[in-house]
């Protein structure tokens, strides 16, 4: 089985994250970036159905800057075979993502794409889906299980939706998202990391794709969001409940 | 002028608040562009959804039946949503930014050729919309370059469509070229509850790692939260250590909530959950750390053992009854 899985490069989790005052995007002085902690759990998965099955081939993709080879050499070194950077710059819409994507698909024909359910900078939420559209594919969009079928011509995936779990079978080839439930990813040992800088790290720039990249979605601006003011401590439970009764009158 | 047409999801027939966000914030576009708002729904034995739904002041209503559709799956409900929007000319798409939605939407954007935006929490004036993104903590201010739009909409932030009128029903027979559908439904395991949802409740009580085990979530939290008669949710480390079912997750990656009352207990108040949680109107912390970031946001914080606080604090709400 071959599967290809997308890494985005984006800011720590962690990190305080601050608008710019020219309302241009955010601050990235000093920001450290990591991947996609959706796309880390992707990745830890296409490894663990590897090491189960045996004879799959793990193949990295990312669209970005050059310097998205740190996220990609991350994701080699936790055992990825190869990977695959498109070269673009500054940002490019979710439409371009999953376009590029799909080329690399008709180049590499994959048997499973794994993603991440959602970028945590745009949050959109939106390229696995607009990919398997593209390819005429299945989708197990929020994944926190996959099963394969014996013949692995399908996939039972559990899915995390509004009110529950739902099952729903994808016939392979599939794109598969990741949910936070799925597994926790393993960090790369030092012989990982050793190995990963000998691993291929192909650089294809997005213009030789040959893909649309007309612009769909504009951004005009980025603005901090309503600030909320810290209000009172309280000293007691029954000061709260009263506070909350005769003040806030929300109970 | 572009006509809107509203995807009105269901889930097991009944319409949840989502769908009728979806409805309002259809009509504001509509009225935006001066086209007409139309409604869709699909499935099988839907004709009692689509009369209710023709009460909400929409022009007409379109009731798409198909076996296919009898589950929601993706492609086929793709397929039918988009033939509907081409057949009816209706150039943007509408729908929540619930867990169907998400996994629908943008595959009907590639269908019709169209831009996406998706979970956006504001539209302007001037045809821009915004949107959260980094967890909140940037407002993108968008617009959709293309003649076709899909939208999803942030079910907490647009109100839902008021009853008004009645509609035209229109029975539409799908469009689905069955050979080409890839995704079956199998089964839900539904997380029962007998509490208001989480994206509806006025008061949301939400527990976090604090709590240290699912018993805790049952003999401290859960009578607080019924007394109350709110819905409960959960921090993501409440959910990933097994204490609650994931469909309780507040924050980022998880469902974003607006109550009248949010209470944080046992929650360290982490970007990713604020994301979810810092558009109530009024939010109340419990929490033993007085360090903790969520009483940067909170309105009422009160630095205690939350053992010891929340079954004081059922005991003072049962008394104000
Ligand atoms: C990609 C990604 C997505 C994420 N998405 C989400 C999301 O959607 N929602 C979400 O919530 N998180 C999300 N997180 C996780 C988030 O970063 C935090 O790890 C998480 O919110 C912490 O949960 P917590 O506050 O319950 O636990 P902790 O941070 O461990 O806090 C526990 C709190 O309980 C308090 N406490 C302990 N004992 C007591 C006591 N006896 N009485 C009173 N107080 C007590 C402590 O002081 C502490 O403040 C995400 C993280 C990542 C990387
Ligand atoms: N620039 C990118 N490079 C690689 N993968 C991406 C990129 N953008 C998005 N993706 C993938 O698509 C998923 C969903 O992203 P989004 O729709 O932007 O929230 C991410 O978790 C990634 O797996």
């Amino acid at each position: 089985m071959k599967i290809l899985v997308a890494a985005k490069r984006v800011p720590d989790p962690n990190a305080t994250i601050k608008v710019r005052p020219d309302g241009t995007g955010i601050v990235t002085d000093n920001l450290k970036f990591v991947v996609n902690p959706f796309c880390e759990i992707a990745i830890e998965e296409a490894l663990r159905i590897k090491e189960k099955q045996g004879g799959a081939e793990v193949v990295l993709v990312s669209i970005g800057d050059k310097v998205a080879q740190e996220q990609l050499r991350t994701g080699l070194a936790m055992g990825a075979d190869r990977a695959i950077l498109v070269l673009a710059e500054g940002n490019v819409e979710p439409i371009a993502v999953a376009r590029a994507i799909e080329k690399l698909v008709a180049q590499e024909n994959p048997d499973l794409v794994l993603m991440g359910k959602q970028a945590i900078d745009d949050d959109s939420n939106v390229v696995g889906q607009m990919l398997a559209e593209m390819l005429g594919w299945g989708q197990g969009t929020f994944a926190s299980e996959i099963k394969f079928a014996g013949d692995k011509g399908s996939a039972v995936v559990t899915r995390e939706v509004d009110g529950g779990l739902e099952d729903v079978e994808v016939k392979l080839p599939a794109i598969i998202t990741a949910d936070l439930r799925l597994n926790e990813p393993r960090y790369a040992s030092l012989p990982g990391i050793m190995k990963a800088r000998k691993k291929e790290l192909k650089e294809i720039p997005i213009a030789d794709l040959g893909i649309d990249q007309g612009v769909q979605v504009k951004t005009h601006k980025i603005s901090p969001p309503p600030a909320r003011q810290a209000g009172k401590r309280v000293e007691t439970v029954q000061q709260l409940v009263d506070l909350l009764h005769t003040e806030a009158k929300v109970i | 002028m572009s006509n809107v047409l509203v995807f009105a999801e269901h889930q097991h027939k009944t319409f949840s608040k989502n769908a009728l966000v979806a409805l309002g914030a259809g009509k504001t576009l509509a009225a935006q562009s001066g086209g007409e708002c139309h409604a869709a729904v699909l499935g099988t034995g839907i004709g009692a959804l689509a009369t209710e739904l023709a009460k909400y002041g929409v022009k007409k209503v379109f009731a798409v039946e198909h076996a296919a559709l009898e589950h929601y799956t993706a492609d086929a409900h793709a397929q039918a949503l988009s033939a509907l929007a081409e057949e009816k000319g209706c150039d943007i798409v509408v729908g929540a930014a619930s867990s169907i939605g998400k996994d629908l939407l943008p595959r009907v954007a590639v269908r019709l050729g169209a831009g996406m935006a998706s979970d956006i929490t504001e539209i302007n004036g001037d045809g821009t919309m915004v949107r959260p993104t980094y967890a909140g903590n940037a407002m993108a201010t968008i617009s959709i370059e293309t003649p076709r739009k899909v939208i999803s909409v942030r079910v907490t932030a647009f109100e839902p469509a008021a009853a008004e009128g009645q509609a035209e029903v229109e029975n539409v027979a799908a469009k689905i070229d069955e050979g080409a559908l890839k995704i079956k439904f199998v089964g839900f395991n539904e997380t029962k509850s007998d509490r208001p949802a989480l994206t509806e409740a006025k008061v949301v009580v939400s527990g976090g790692r604090g709590l240290k085990n699912g018993e805790n979530f049952k003999t401290v939290l859960e009578p607080l939260v019924d007394t109350l008669g709110a819905a409960m949710g959960a921090s993501r480390a409440a959910v990933d250590a097994g204490f609650v079912p994931n469909d309780l997750q507040v924050g980022q990656t998880g469902k974003v909530v607006a109550p009248e009352l949010y209470i944080a207990v046992g929650i360290s108040g982490a970007i990713q959950h604020l994301a979810g949680m810092k558009d109530s109107k009024v939010i109340v912390a419990i929490n033993k750390d007085e360090e903790a970031p969520i009483f940067q946001v909170s309105d009422y914080g009160l630095v205690a053992d939350l053992f010891k606080a929340v079954p004081e604090m059922k005991e003072a709400v049962e008394k104000l009854k």
